[in-house]
């Protein structure tokens, strides 16, 4: 099992380590170190790393690799997704999950850790749970704290641990009763040089905020569940109820989760709300190259494509840009070869263009490489695929609660290739 | 106000005044200190001598402060044993505490302090624990057994505590049947012997009800719990496969992939008939595709598995090649497995699509990717016939770009695709030639000379190209260095009168400015035949070579099907199994797929069936006796095959067999002596054989001589037994043999070694069909296990009744060899004198028509050297081996032999030796009906007369 958990920040220093068995030396970074070195670009460093007397499983997240150290056989997704779940929520407790905020608030880091993990095992790892055990810093919290002399440890059971529900705590109560619903969808694509669609597919999740009193039993329903093929559900979710009758049913946690994540396949067909007409050439043998991209809206039944940003990371022979926007503006960073153009709102009368002259080396070889854009939109008030849900119910409880849904659409890992 | 506060001292006197702060009577003065404390802890710096302070602390209501102080505690009490015993008492007696929470606490914190002298003070404690009637209690004393284990298994063992562990499996709580299970899995792993979780179908029907109910992290124990259990028959597999299919939705990608391997595994024992085989397959591919939309580090390890997967089962994820493409921003070691996936699934189908994918690829920036992707437009070529035309003018194109480590791949690639597809895409030579220059990485040098050696008659300087690279030849590396001279050593055969003087650099470059052994011995062998017969070293040199097959690094098949077992594990990340790395691999158990038990036997099926023994159709796998040659004498950058073939098979033709022995010994012996003499530049085509000895002193005689016991006289020549599958390869089996044939039945004389730790037992052994039908005619009987370091003779009767098929070379025997441990395979030749038959004399009229009737297109010519028996020994000699004289004349001082033999099979074969007293040379004439035999009679010939 997990044995125990370093913190590196992006400069190489070991900022928090924790052992849940015997302690292992900080020494043993020194393989994570090399790796990283070898690696040169820190998203590069290989998740899995085995050194002569233990494996380090790592992930990068918000700056701070999370490097876990095993010595017998153990899953390793098991540990990759545990990590995850610590950094989730550390962002949940701190508000983000960075070097300082963890620093400033490193007791109860060690309280959350500790709970956690007990010898390698998960303990408690549902938000819901460990807030009851351990409460999250607030200012009004430490202050009041600091003169009473109260502390943030809870000394109740977690009662939720015990019941069928882990992932609910007991007694709660709200004076206004909410459930709101966020179909969020990603659309990941690659685009090839002619426009055409090499690959697309989206990505939805269903994030809920619910925030009903006692024990509520809701159950949610779509007008097309038939879209939904491929689903991640929330371990709150029946599944025997969705096999048969196509219905999310559910007591759902206290606060913010996910309910479930889906994924439309390439099976069905993938509106794509922008295109992207482009030209970038270099000239061979004089140091400068063209560079025009328009972008366009398309398919996007009368919403507004807002939001659009492009960033495209440009060949190391590029020296600087020097280019005229009609819409927004742009930057480019010659250290990273960054260009990234906020575009803003797509008005379908003007198009938004970016064009003019890139500057190269001079002497440089023409680049060999293509770059490739990253478009990212949003489009409010629209699920792509065309999901919908249609109601919501509840039972168990007297009360009417007030019921909300929204749906955006969002680009993922949008690419077009030139 | 934040805790960082608690870090801002950094006066000298630090600990000091801690020390007055923990000993405060003011209660929140005391918790502030405490804070302080763990706050130095967290970040390394030595607060141990604070420990009777913190201590002091402990007894408290406040749940905060015990908290804290436990959480010190853990940290220290290692270091301050005797200290550490002073909470033991309040460990007890928090256990009795009327809060489960504090029970639970206390009992938790317990199991953490690694104080052998505490140990026994908890026993009691969490006896108590273990029946509390609080399920959270229960849980949480469940683990504390597994971390008592890790301290003192002993002690663990002798309370009895793992018995009440396996009654908790049965316990009504979910998430206490999660731990128990988590906490024997992991005792298991340190006692692989003691069957802990022993599972039967009532505790399985216990797990799959916890399996609903329980935490995330709790499904993931329970599923690889339930893939170690074998179920009955099919319908108890089944039952089970459709209680865990609803875990394929789980937000959580470990309990995914967990529940794949489950199901994976016990699809093994569907009928592949049965409808729900099928709804099986379809509904594991969206779960494994979701995996790859999560998170990087995700992504790597699910396509490592999926990677295992595709392999296993190629249909699941068959319509699916797109989530596999890659974007420019995925990080490298995602980005490099998904290109092996897509070459996996690369098919006719959508091979157009892959191919434009990669050729984007090959223009990408990050070196390592856009190699491996150029590589893989090769293996296309490969692996889809249909697509060799379009991914060799892809390749062109790529080498148009002159981007040099582009060129440099393309070139590597594009010898493979010459070896799969030989006369079809030579055209293109010239295009390469143009690049001879730029390419400075060994590998592709080795490619190109190996093109210009393959190809050397139809380029016109193929000589000066060859030059160019003698020049620098001490700088190449080896493998550059053996590849130029095969590459010189064909050219010369193909061009003999103008290269004459190259080849001579060459070989003195190789065998005397050399200490590269392999060189070295290269060196020799082509000298040694150029010098003897340049007509065999033509057959040999320039032999046909077999093809390259279509998949050059599938798993073998064996080591698949455990590591199919392995799903989701560090194991399957690494594609070893467990007992390859795993730290101190404490008798880590095999684990096998079960055996299919469906109703119908399916045979179509292309994976294999694990049980039993099965040679056949794996030819990726077992280095054939065509392989063998050609990658001792050109073939170094052929496919990888498994290993150095070498070492696997035994050979008893001359020319490869110098290598397994004399030439060794020779080079070893004398090396110096050699350097020195400097007096023989090889005189190709020329050679007289009888002064080979002299410049090189005994050693190069003693090549023919092949020392070791001489067989008996009874029966047939035998010759010594040599290694066939050595240790290394077999998991500590090793088996040598040889093969004889005593008055009419032949066998198989085997040692079998134990060479590893463990007991061997159940031997089995099959052939592969062969070209004579050679089989064992009695089971491999070995009456006792082997114990390690024991050795054991057997004869293996043979017969000639199993199944024929025709091998390359004909004598080629494919043998599988099943133990407790695995299942083994080799190849070996068998020298063909063991199939020559008793009645094989025929009537001389009888021989004078059939020698007659035999077209003259079938006889063949052979030269058997260094022989100085005379006709009467030589006709006594070869009787004992079943081959007879019907009669011999003497016509001008030569003694004429005519001979006749008879295969197994009912071929026969008519002889004429001719011997001349002067010369140990004789000359043997052959002639069948089945010319393809003739070459292997001459080397039984060829055997039986040398010893």
């Amino acid at each position: 099992m997990i044995h125990s958990l370093f913190l590196i920040n992006c400069s190489g220093d070991i900022f928090l380590e924790k052992h849940w068995k015997s302690v292992v030396s900080q020494s043993v970074c020194d393989y994570f170190f090399e790796a990283q070195e070898k690696a040169i670009d820190v998203e590069n460093v290989p998740p899995v790393i085995s050194t002569p007397h233990h494996y380090l499983i790592s992930i990068y997240r918000d700056k701070i690799f999370f490097v876990s150290v095993i010595q017998t056989e153990v899953p390793p997704l098991f540990v990759i997704e545990f990590l995850h779940r610590v950094a989730d929520t550390f962002q949940d407790y701190f508000g983000e999950c960075s070097e300082t905020a963890i620093k400033d608030n490193v007791v109860i880091v060690y309280e959350l850790l500790e709970e956690m993990l007990d010898n390698g095992f998960p303990l408690a790892t549902e938000s819901n749970i460990l807030k009851e055990l351990i409460k999250p810093p607030t200012i009004l919290r430490s202050v009041v704290n600091s003169i009473t002399g109260s502390s943030n440890v809870g000394d109740t059971l977690p009662t939720g641990q015990l019941s069928n529900i882990p992932w609910r705590r007991a007694g709660v109560k709200y004076t206004n009763n909410e459930a709101y619903f966020d179909v969020i969808e990603e659309i990941d694509a690659i685009i090839d040089k002619s426009g055409s669609t090499v690959f697309a597919e989206i990505q939805g999740v269903i994030d809920s905020c619910i925030k009903l009193s006692g024990m509520p039993d809701l159950s949610l329903s779509f007008m097309n569940p038939r879209l939904l093929d491929d689903v991640s559900f929330h371990p709150c979710i029946r599944f025997k109820r969705w096999e048969s009758e196509r219905v999310l049913s559910f007591i759902p946690p206290d606060g913010n989760f996910r309910l479930i994540s889906y994924r439309v396949s390439s099976q069905n067909l993938v509106a794509i709300p922008v295109y992207v007409k482009h030209t970038i050439s270099f000239k061979e043998y004089s140091s400068s190259g063209r560079f025009d991209v328009t972008i366009g809206p398309k398919q996007n039944m009368g919403k507004t494509v807002e939001g659009v940003v492009m960033t495209v990371h440009m060949p190391k022979a590029v020296l600087n840009m020097n280019l005229t926007a009609t819409q927004g503006s742009y930057t480019f960073d010659p250290v990273t070869k960054v260009l990234t153009w906020d575009v803003g709102k797509i008005t379908p009368q003007k198009l938004p263009n970016l064009k003019g002259i890139v500057n190269l080396q001079s002497g440089a070889p023409k680049p060999e490489e293509n770059p490739s854009l990253n478009i990212q939109f949003k489009i409010q008030q629209l699920a792509i695929s065309g999901l919908k849900v249609n109601r919501l119910d509840m039972y168990g409880e007297k009360y009417k609660p007030f019921k909300g849904v929204k749906y955006i659409t969002k680009a993922g890992k949008f690419q077009v290739r030139t | 106000m934040t805790d960082s506060k608690y870090f801002t001292t950094t006066k000298k006197g630090e600990i000091f005044e801690l020390k007055a702060e923990l000993n405060s009577d003011k209660k929140e003065k005391k918790k502030e200190a405490v804070k302080k404390v763990i706050a130095s802890m967290t970040v390394g710096k030595d607060v141990s001598a604070l420990f009777p302070d913190v201590v002091n602390c402990m007894q408290t209501d406040n749940l905060e402060l015990k908290k804290l102080v436990y959480l010190y505690l853990m940290n220290y009490a290692k270091s301050q044993p005797d200290m550490a015993i002073m909470a033991v008492n309040t460990f007890v007696k928090d256990c009795e505490d009327p809060n489960p929470l504090i029970r639970a606490l206390a009992v938790r914190t317990m199991g953490c302090i690694r104080v052998d002298k505490i140990t026994e003070y908890l026993c009691e404690p969490l006896r108590k624990c273990l029946k509390d009637e609080d399920p959270y209690v229960r849980k949480t004393a469940a683990v504390c057994v597994a971390k008592l284990h890790d301290i003192n298994a002993q002690l663990v063992e002798d309370q009895g505590f793992l018995d009440t562990l396996k009654d908790l499996i049965s316990d009504s709580n979910p998430m206490v049947v999660a731990n128990a299970v988590a906490a024997l899995s992991e005792i298991a792993e340190s006692h692989p012997s003691s069957n802990l979780l022993d599972l039967n179908p009532q505790s399985i029907n216990k797990l799959l009800t916890a399996l609903n109910e329980c935490t995330e992290w709790g499904q993931i124990f329970i599923l690889d719990c339930l893939a170690n259990y074998m179920p009955k028959d099919d319908r108890e597999a089944q039952s089970i496969c459709e209680r865990v299919t609803p875990r394929l939705s789980h937000a959580n990608s470990a309990v995914v992939l967990s529940a794949v391997k489950v199901l994976m595994k016990f699809m093994e024992m569907l009928s592949k008939d049965l409808d729900y085989y099928g709804t099986l397959l379809k509904k594991l591919a969206p779960p494994l595709v979701t995996l790859l939309s999560a998170e990087p580090e995700l992504q790597y390890v699910a396509l490592r598995n999926i990677n295992l997967i595709v392999q296993k089962r190629p249909e699941i994820l068959k319509h699916e090649m797109k989530v596999f493409f890659v974007k420019y921003n995925d990080p490298i070691y995602v980005k490099l497995e998904k290109l092996d996936i897509m070459i996996r699934l690369a098919s006719q189908a959508n091979i157009a699509q892959v191919l434009a994918e990669l050729k984007e690829y090959a223009t990408e920036v990050d070196v390592d990717f856009v190699r491996k992707a150029v590589r893989a437009i090769g293996r296309c070529a490969i692996k889809v016939e249909q697509s060799a035309e379009r991914c060799v003018s892809t390749l062109l194109d790529l080498i148009q770009t002159k981007v040099n480590y582009v060129v440099q791949e393309a070139i590597v690639v594009i010898k493979d695709i010459f070896r799969k597809y030989p006369n079809k895409y030579e055209s293109v030579i010239a295009t390469l030639c143009e690049n001879l220059d730029s390419l400075d990485e060994p590998e592709a040098r080795a490619a190109m000379i190996w093109i210009v050696g393959e190809y050397a008659e139809r380029i016109d300087n193929a000589d000066e190209l060859l030059e160019s690279f003698l020049e620098g030849f001490h700088d190449e590396s080896t493998q550059v260095q053996l590849q130029l001279l095969t590459a010189i050593v064909k050219l010369f055969l193909k061009k003999p009168t103008e290269t004459q003087e190259l080849v001579q650099q060459v070989l003195s470059l190789a065998t005397q400015d050399s200490d590269n052994p392999d060189l070295r011995d290269r060196g020799y062998i082509y000298w040694r035949l150029l010098s003897t017969d340049p007509v065999a070293a033509k057959e040999v040199v320039l032999a046909e070579k077999p093809l390259i097959s279509e998949e050059t690094d599938l798993i073998e098949p064996t080591l698949l099907d455990e590591l199919i077992c392995y799903i989701g594990t560090l194991a399957s990340v690494y594609h070893k199994p467990p007992s390859a790395f795993v730290e101190g691999s404490r008798g880590v158990v095999h684990k096998s797929l079960p055996p299919r038990t469906g109703s119908s036997e399916s045979a179509e099926s292309p994976d294999t069936a694990p049980s039993g023994v099965q040679a056949a159709e794996q030819p990726a796998v077992i280095p054939t006796q065509g392989d063998l040659l050609g990658d001792l004498l050109n073939l170094d950058l052929g496919p990888p095959v498994s290993g150095p073939p070498i070492a696997t098979s035994s050979v008893q033709m001359g020319a490869v067999d110098l290598l397994g022995g004399g030439l060794d010994s020779l080079m070893g012996d004398e090396s110096e002596g050699m350097g020195g003499s400097g007096s023989f530049a090889p005189a190709p085509s020329t050679a007289v054989p009888t002064n080979l000895g002299a410049p090189l002193g005994s050693g190069l005689g003693d090549l023919f001589d092949l020392t070791g016991g001489v067989g008996t006289l009874s029966g047939s020549y035998v010759a010594p037994k040599t290694v066939w599958l050595p240790a290394m390869k077999a998991k500590g089996l090793e088996i040598s043999g040889t093969f004889s044939r005593q008055v009419g039945s032949i066998s198989m004389d085997l040692v079998l070694t134990n060479k590893a730790l463990q007991v061997m037992s159940d031997f089995a052994i099959q052939f592969n069909r062969n070209s004579f039908g050679l089989a064992p005619a009695a089971p491999l009987q070995v009456h006792a296990p082997l114990a390690p370091n024991q050795s054991v003779e057997i004869s293996l009767p043979l017969n000639t009744v199993g199944s024929v098929m025709k091998m390359d070379p004909l004598n080629n025997l494919q043998v599988a060899v099943k133990n407790n441990i695995d299942v083994f395979y080799f190849s070996t030749l068998y020298p063909l004198h063991i199939l020559f038959v008793e009645d094989g004399k025929m009537e001389r009229q009888m021989f004078l028509a059939t020698w007659k009737d035999i077209p003259n297109e079938n006889e063949a010519q052979f030269q058997i050297k260094d022989c100085s028996l005379n006709a009467d020994a030589v006709s006594s000699k070869l009787q004992g081996s079943n081959i007879f004289t019907i009669a011999k004349r003497n016509v001008e001082g030569q003694d004429m032999l005519y001979q006749s033999l008879k295969l197994t099979n009912g071929i026969w074969v008519l002889a004429e030796l001719r011997i001349q007293p002067s010369n140990p040379s004789f000359t043997l004439s052959l002639k069948c009906r089945a010319p393809e035999v003739s070459q292997y009679v001459y080397q039984a010939y060829e055997t039986i007369l040398k010893n």
